[in-house]
């Protein structure tokens, strides 16, 4: 068996911790995608507000 | 602290933090799971199933001290009614919340091929399920009000009344029998583990604490624009 071959082996164990390994990165990168799509809306919407407020004040 | 009161100062400071936190976590986290899948040895006894530990505890630690972080904040946002420590403490725990998710699953991915079972109802595994419900009760009563504030000061009460429960999950493997090894990294004694097994796993810990620092600052500032924009919206619809 090659070096590659044992590393994705696990010593017979890979279906336990490939999954754990792959579980973790998966929720911490799909924690970091959420949270930047969440935050880029909240600052679209905040600029599209702050826009019609000074028209309001623009023309009373 | 009072200095980081001010939002449009904690956004400056939210905004400088960041980028290094972020990138300390991703090469930290790189670096520890380099080192604990390709340098450090398999376990005399456990063989590769220990491998599951360089995620599993730094998780687990994650799942607690982000349960403390929360509670201090609380303690702060009730103590001096700060809202921003209330903001803060609703951006942190849906990330402990994903930790003590991770630390139960992958315990359970180690537990089954080294116990034989995926799950026990012993002190520890179940004090930990308990955490998992502390976080999501934190989240759910802070927007279970119409008046944010009620359950903004619900939440934080209850952050603090759950604190109890840290000591019950520290020292479950002391105090019950237990499948769950005792500590073996935080003792007085010093720790029983092999320094190479010891770094792996400090350094996947410490790339935890910065991901958990960017991702609060990053969803706390959300939460300051958010607040902004609602105001705004009220101004507005006033006239």
């Amino acid at each position: 068996m090659s070096a590659i071959d044992a590393f994705f082996h696990m010593g017979g164990y890979a279906a336990y911790v490939w999954p754990a390994i792959g579980l973790t990165l998966l929720v911490l990168l799909g924690f970091v995608v959420t949270s930047v799509i969440r935050l880029r809306r909240t600052r679209r919407h905040l600029a599209a507000l702050e826009a019609t407020r000074s028209r309001q004040k623009a023309a009373p | 602290m009072q200095r980081f009161a001010n939002p449009g100062r904690f956004l400056r400071l939210a905004d400088a933090v960041m980028p290094w936190a972020a990138i300390a976590a991703t090469a930290l986290i790189l670096l520890g799971l380099y080192l604990g899948l390709c340098v450090a040895p398999a376990d005399y006894q456990q063989g590769d199933t220990v491998r599951i530990m360089y995620v599993h505890v730094p998780a687990a630690w994650m799942a607690l001290s982000g349960y403390v972080f929360i509670a201090v904040v609380s303690a702060v946002a009730l103590v001096w009614r700060h809202p921003l420590a209330h903001l803060v403490a609703k951006a942190a725990s849906p990330l402990g919340a994903a930790f003590t998710f991770l630390a139960l699953v992958t315990g359970s991915l180690w537990g089954k091929p080294t116990w034989g079972t995926w799950w026990v109802w012993d002190g520890r595994l179940t004090s930990v399920l308990v955490l998992f419900f502390l976080y999501l009760g934190h989240m759910a009563l802070y927007g279970a009000f119409d008046d944010e504030r009620r359950g903004q000061k619900a939440a934080a009460i209850l952050a603090l009344v759950g604190a109890v429960n840290l000591p019950i999950i520290k020292f479950s493997v002391d105090w019950w029998t237990t499948l769950h090894q005792p500590a073996s990294v935080f003792r007085l004694e010093g720790p029983t583990i092999d320094p190479q097994m010891l770094w792996p796993l400090l350094v996947t810990a410490l790339g935890f604490m910065a991901y958990f620092l960017a991702l609060v600052l990053l969803r706390a500032k959300q939460e300051v624009l958010s607040q902004r924009a609602r105001a705004l919206a009220l101004l507005s619809a006033g006239g």
